[in-house]
């Protein structure tokens, strides 16, 4: 038996790119490009939308590391929306800070509470976990009320000397050429903006990176996860704190812009929950796709129907439901399938090359 | 008519083909052993007949009826029980509601009663109102056999019922085998103890990789046969 | 003091009530591992089903939610059977998203169907009934109904588990499905008589809360809580640690509104905490698990 030929050796490497991506990395540019310049040339009413289309994009993808990917489904993330409000509320009215800064100082803050929060909330699993989180929110909800200084259980405004000295409005009044509230609005455009951009790529990093490689084991499976090493609890408490320090900087935005806040309304579960869950699932959980997309279809959902009240609302819970069913991969799941596209690349593949 | 009978039956799991084509008969009445070794593919053969793999329909027959493809709550009450591996009784259960539950699905007439099953093993009878997972792996593997004979079944599968049990053990579960088959139920065993399986059956099989390797009387097959069939070397 | 023993009794009654909403929430989780998030909202649901049925029917609210039990077991069974069954065994997130669904669906249709408007069964005379224990403390006739009916449902619920081949047959198919199949037990059907008989309770459940106090589709989320809260307290797998849990979550709350009115709910919502914090299994939980 003849065998002159030594056994080749192999190189291996480990690769995330994809073709598509190139393409889609300079739409991306352009497209954030339109996105900066936008407040030059459109309405006050389309910055508004913008405004709500780009916190509920960064919520989501938050949401979706969280439950797409820790395993992590809160039905609570208005608690830590909440607490950045009224964080917000306290350090630019009663402590005097500047609200730009409040806002990174909110999300601070709101990753400090989410740490004994978690340490109640992960003693539960699963649907007990999703309650519980809720529950927590309750508790903010009810705690913040009884604090008279932000207004107890009917809530408190922002004065004017705070809403209109933010800072680099008077700039954009100029530059602009427009009214003081537009001005704000203008700011809480961009700053969503950077919020949402930041969120995304925070997103992206983190499962590009060692973390991001824990994560989808665990979301594949916790046992086989824990096996090989991945210490689960303080994976998903890291993702805890970190979703918790966005939210809460979200918070801060979304009643900086609003200039109003009450308990009711900052913790409540159906102002938020629904349309998060609504989007990250449509649009397809577990992909950083998913939740763009999603979002990109609740605002078309949002902007045409939402004047149908309460049928819109069955119509947002029916179609869920149905996307669970039978497309439980979303609809970004269900593209990506067939063609095989992925803008954002994080799979890993093994590549294999023997020397002949 | 024989009363089990498989043609060509084959099962996967997922992506992994654990039989590929088997052929087996049973007459009413008998005992048939199934020996091989571990990952031969016994087991699957088991599940499959019982119905908790599915199969093509006319792969398994039970009394002229086509059962592959039957879910298994159904072939239960048509009269084919499983004793699986392991064990598996239910740990919220006690033992003697372990052996109640056996004919939730079919109540048939026979000599199999609470009684009786207790007269064929006492050691149950004395430990009836304890929590089933306080029981030795003997007296919870009688209790399996006895859930599984309440409901008076025509077959009785049994699947590796002497693992992980000292041999002393074996043996009495062993010796109520004539009794089984002296009240006229027939028994497919899946055994890896050979020297047992041989004693009580009238009919051998031998998997290997999925396969049949062997299959005839125990009294007509050489030691070296089965050896071979079993080990393929 | 009389006050506080006051506090303390009207806490044990309202925790009837508690128990009540929790009793079918432990059920399903026992018995198929499920979190209806839609609890509440089924609770608020049945309430306005007996409220419609005493309307068409010129009915006292009792004998409508007897009226409305069989209906109500029915919409639980194909709800199961049509709907919830596809949802187990695909891992955590379809059954939560899907009944989160449900819960909107539900509360919305309702909100459509009567209005946002407050409603209340009214049952006469009954409401205002009350015993006279002391000279300082009475009971009302309705809570101690609630309660009594606490005790009678989980009674029964415990028989039909413990004494029954069918609570056999429960057991059995939370233990192991696999092998329950080979008892010849139809795991779909057997979930599926498992939640009309959570929907029996529900609808005794709704027609206590109807009774006690204002009602409108909002305020199934809230029931919810409260039951999820009774159940973790009082520990999974016992349903009379339930019971212990709503009374104790009740007592937490009439005590705490007794300190200060406007704690009622935190006070509930701190109990539960410390419990989680001091013993997460709850309070009672079932030996093995």
């Amino acid at each position: 038996m003849t065998n002159a030929n030594p056994t080749p050796t192999a190189r291996y490497r480990i690769e995330t790119k994809t073709r598509a991506p190139h393409a889609a990395g300079v739409a991306g540019c352009l497209l954030v490009a339109v996105l900066l310049a936008l407040p030059a040339f459109a309405a006050r009413d389309l910055i508004e939308d913008m405004i709500f289309v780009l916190y509920m994009a960064a919520l989501a993808q938050c949401w979706n590391l969280l439950a797409g990917y820790a395993g992590l489904v809160s039905v609570g993330q208005q608690a830590f929306v909440g607490l950045g409000g009224y964080l917000l509320f306290a350090l630019t009215n009663i402590a005097g800070i500047d609200p730009l800064i409040a806002i990174v100082l909110a999300g601070a803050i709101s990753a400090a509470f989410a740490l004994p929060t978690a340490r109640v909330v992960f003693r539960l699993r699963g649907a007990y976990f999703a309650i519980g989180t809720w529950v927590v929110a309750e508790v903010y909800r009810l705690v913040f009320a009884q604090f008279k200084q932000l207004g107890g259980g009917t809530g408190t405004s922002l004065p004017p000397s705070i809403t209109n000295e933010v800072f680099g409005i008077n700039l954009i009044k100029t530059l602009f050429d427009v009214s003081t509230p537009a001005a704000r609005d203008i700011i809480t455009y961009w700053i969503a903006l950077l919020l949402a951009i930041a969120t995304l790529a925070l997103v992206y990093f983190i499962l590009r990176s060692r973390l991001g490689l824990a994560l989808g084991a665990i979301r594949d499976s916790e046992h086989a996860a824990e096996s090989v090493g991945v210490d689960n609890d303080r994976v998903k408490l890291g993702i805890y704190v970190i979703t918790a320090a966005v939210t809460g900087m979200i918070g801060a935005l979304i009643y900086l812009q609003k200039a109003r806040i009450s308990p009711d309304a900052a913790f409540s579960v159906l102002d938020w929950t629904p349309y998060l869950i609504f989007i990250v699932v449509i649009g397809g959980i577990g992909t950083i796709e998913g939740p763009m997309l999603g979002t990109i279809v609740f605002y078309m959902m949002q902007r045409n129907l939402a004047s149908f009240g309460a049928w819109y609302l069955i119509l947002l819970g029916a179609l869920a439901i149905a996307v669970m069913l039978f497309a439980p991969k979303g609809l970004w799941g269900y593209v990506s399938e067939s063609y095989g596209f992925v803008l954002f690349p994080i799979r890993r593949r093994l590549v294999v090359k023997n020397n002949d | 008519m024989a009363l089990l009978e498989t043609r060509g039956l084959t099962a996967s799991y997922g992506d992994f083909q654990a039989l590929y084509g088997i052929d087996t008969i049973l007459q009413a009445g008998e005992t048939v052993a199934i020996i091989g070794a571990n990952g031969a593919g016994k087991s699957t053969y088991l599940k499959a007949i019982a119905g908790l793999i599915r199969a093509r329909a006319e792969s398994v027959w039970f009394d002229g009826e086509p059962i592959g493809a039957t879910p298994a709550a159904e072939i239960m009450k048509r009269g084919i029980a499983l004793v699986p591996e392991g064990r598996r009784l239910f740990p919220s259960l006690t033992v003697e509601e372990n052996l109640l539950i056996g004919r939730y699905g079919r109540n048939a007439p026979g000599p199999w009663s609470l009684d009786r099953i207790y007269a064929l093993f006492p050691a149950v009878r004395a430990r009836r109102h304890s929590a089933s997972t306080t029981l030795s792996g003997g007296e919870q593997q009688m209790t399996a056999i006895g859930r599984a004979l309440i409901s008076n079944p025509r077959l009785l599968l049994c699947d590796e019922i002497s693992l992980g049990l000292a041999p002393i053990v074996v043996r009495g579960l062993y010796d109520a085998l004539p009794q089984i088959k002296a009240a006229g139920t027939s028994v497919v065993l899946v055994e890896q103890d050979i020297v047992q399986a041989i004693k009580v059956s009238d009919r051998i099989y031998c998997f290997q990789e999925g396969r049949l390797s062997l299959s005839g009387r125990p009294d007509q097959l050489s030691r070296d046969q089965i050896h071979l069939a079993y080990f393929g070397i | 003091m009389t006050v506080w023993a006051d506090a303390l009794i009207q806490g044990i009654l309202l925790g009837g009530l508690y128990a009540l909403f929790a009793a079918g929430l432990s059920l399903i989780f026992g018995i198929m591992r499920l979190v209806n998030l839609a609890h509440g909202d089924l609770i608020v649901l049945a309430a306005f089903v007996i409220l419609t049925l005493a309307a068409w029917l010129g009915l006292d609210p009792f004998a409508a939610a007897i009226a409305a039990l069989p209906i109500m077991f029915a919409a639980g069974f194909a709800l199961q059977y049509l709907l919830l069954n596809r949802t187990l065994g695909r891992g955590l997130l379809p059954p939560l998203l899907i009944t989160f669904g449900l819960s909107i669906i539900i509360e919305n249709g309702l909100l459509e169907l009567f209005s946002a408007d407050s409603e209340r069964l009214h049952a006469g005379a009954i409401e205002t009934a009350s015993i006279m224990l002391s000279s300082e403390i009475s009971i009302g006739v309705v809570p101690l109904l609630t309660l009594g009916s606490a005790i009678a449902v989980i009674f029964v619920l415990n028989f039909i588990f413990y004494r029954t081949a069918l609570g056999r047959a429960f057991r059995a198919t939370a233990d192991d499905l696999e092998i329950a199949q080979l008892m010849g037990i139809d795991h779909p059907r057997i979930f599926s008589v498992a939640m009309g008989l959570c929907f029996v309770v529900v609808t005794i459940a709704a027609l206590y809360l109807g009774m006690r106090a204002n009602f409108d589709p909002t305020i199934g989320p809230g029931r919810l809580l409260y039951a999820f809260e009774a159940v973790i307290i009082g520990g999974l797998g016992s349903l009379w640690g339930t019971l212990a849990g709503g009374i104790i979550l009740g007592v937490a709350q009439t005590v705490g509104a007794q300190i200060n009115p406007e704690w009622q709910i935190l006070s509930g919502h701190v109990a539960f905490l410390a419990v989680l914090i001091l013993k997460p299994r709850g309070l009672f939980p079932r030996a093995a698990d």
